[in-house]
């Protein structure tokens, strides 16, 4: 892991002026491209940290034992877009593993909406994904990483997914800039749509 | 390679936090940019002036957490020791949407722009 962390001597530093952070989370399965994505566009190369969840960290308001304490750790990759002079989008690459959700809300309150990348050998990988976004009632859309495999038709690919028509489905080339660019470009333009629908209907 | 939050024991992470197991007072966010608004000095925390060297241009909170190898949660608590003897503010995210909230739409359109410009 050491070759993805970026020192920070040598990291493109943010201009003075910025001061507005904003979130789009990548969520796949292991070995789906997520890194590779947020490589593809981001301004520095990828970072990577993690999050412990203690049970003190979740509420109880103890503070003798700590060592005594389970913790869980989740890693997450990240890169950034400087957008303007101002702001500034993390990208964040997400495990879609079951105890990464319990950070959910920890980590990813206030994301602008979620990418879930898909291998379409390894469909099944996102399912418990896109329930979980339902759940938290963060927009998506759902990005297939083209790794060579069979050819499905993208009606195919919704009905394993079980996808709300609704939500956009396209193919992307992770190692790609401009097609990464334009996964995200989606994206915003999704919830632009949303946020258009929500207006017109107050 | 050594990465404390993952190999150390809590006892340590405990110690580097003043035995605090959380922050009360400030609600940092992943991307709440953070800048110095002084010098490290001597017989400082070296994590407190790790931070302040690194936050001489605005950083997010975990852009430090990945500089300084610690988790997230522990980086938090050492920031809002930095923001309480005012050595460091704070630019929290704006037109950050509550759950199941949109973001507003000019805030979406600067988003757009930005990114065909990338």
């Amino acid at each position: 892991m050491d070759s993805a962390i970026s020192d920070p001597a040598v990291r493109t530093p943010l201009v003075r002026t910025a001061d507005n952070g904003l979130k789009i989370v990548v969520v796949g399965g292991f070995g789906v491209g997520k890194t590779t994505l947020v490589r593809s566009v981001s301004d520095i190369r990828p970072l990577s940290t993690e999050e412990t969840m203690t049970q003190a960290s979740r509420g109880i308001d103890d503070l003798g034992g700590i060592s005594s304490k389970t913790s869980t750790t989740v890693a997450f990759d990240f890169g950034r877009i400087s957008l303007n002079e101002r702001t500034v989008l993390y990208l964040f690459g997400a495990p879609g593993q079951e105890r990464f959700w319990f950070l959910w809300d920890r980590l990813f309150a206030g994301t602008l909406g979620a990418v879930v990348l898909v291998d379409t050998r390894r469909l099944a990988d996102s399912w418990y994904a896109i329930d979980r976004l339902e759940h938290h009632g963060t927009p998506f859309i759902v990005a297939r990483n083209d790794f060579g495999g069979p050819k499905y038709t993208a009606e195919e690919v919704r009905d394993a997914l079980d996808l709300d028509p609704r939500v956009p489905l396209i193919d992307c080339d992770a190692r790609s800039r401009t097609s990464s660019k334009h996964v995200l470009i989606t994206l915003v333009e999704h919830l632009r749509a949303l946020a258009s629908a929500r207006e017109t209907a107050s | 390679m050594i990465r404390p939050g993952r190999d150390d024991s809590p006892d340590r992470l405990y110690t580097l936090t003043g035995g605090r197991s959380r922050s009360d007072a400030h609600d940092f966010d992943l991307v709440t940019l953070v800048v110095s608004e002084s010098e490290a000095t001597l017989g400082m925390q070296s994590e407190h002036a790790a931070i302040l060297r690194m936050c001489r241009l605005p950083t997010a909170v975990v852009e430090i957490a990945a500089d300084l190898r610690l988790p997230v949660s522990i980086v938090k608590i050492m920031l809002s020791d930095l923001l309480d003897m005012g050595r460091i503010t704070a630019r929290h995210p704006r037109a950050v949407p509550s759950r199941a909230e949109l973001p507003d739409l000019p805030l979406l359109e600067q988003v757009l722009v930005g990114l065909r410009n990338l």
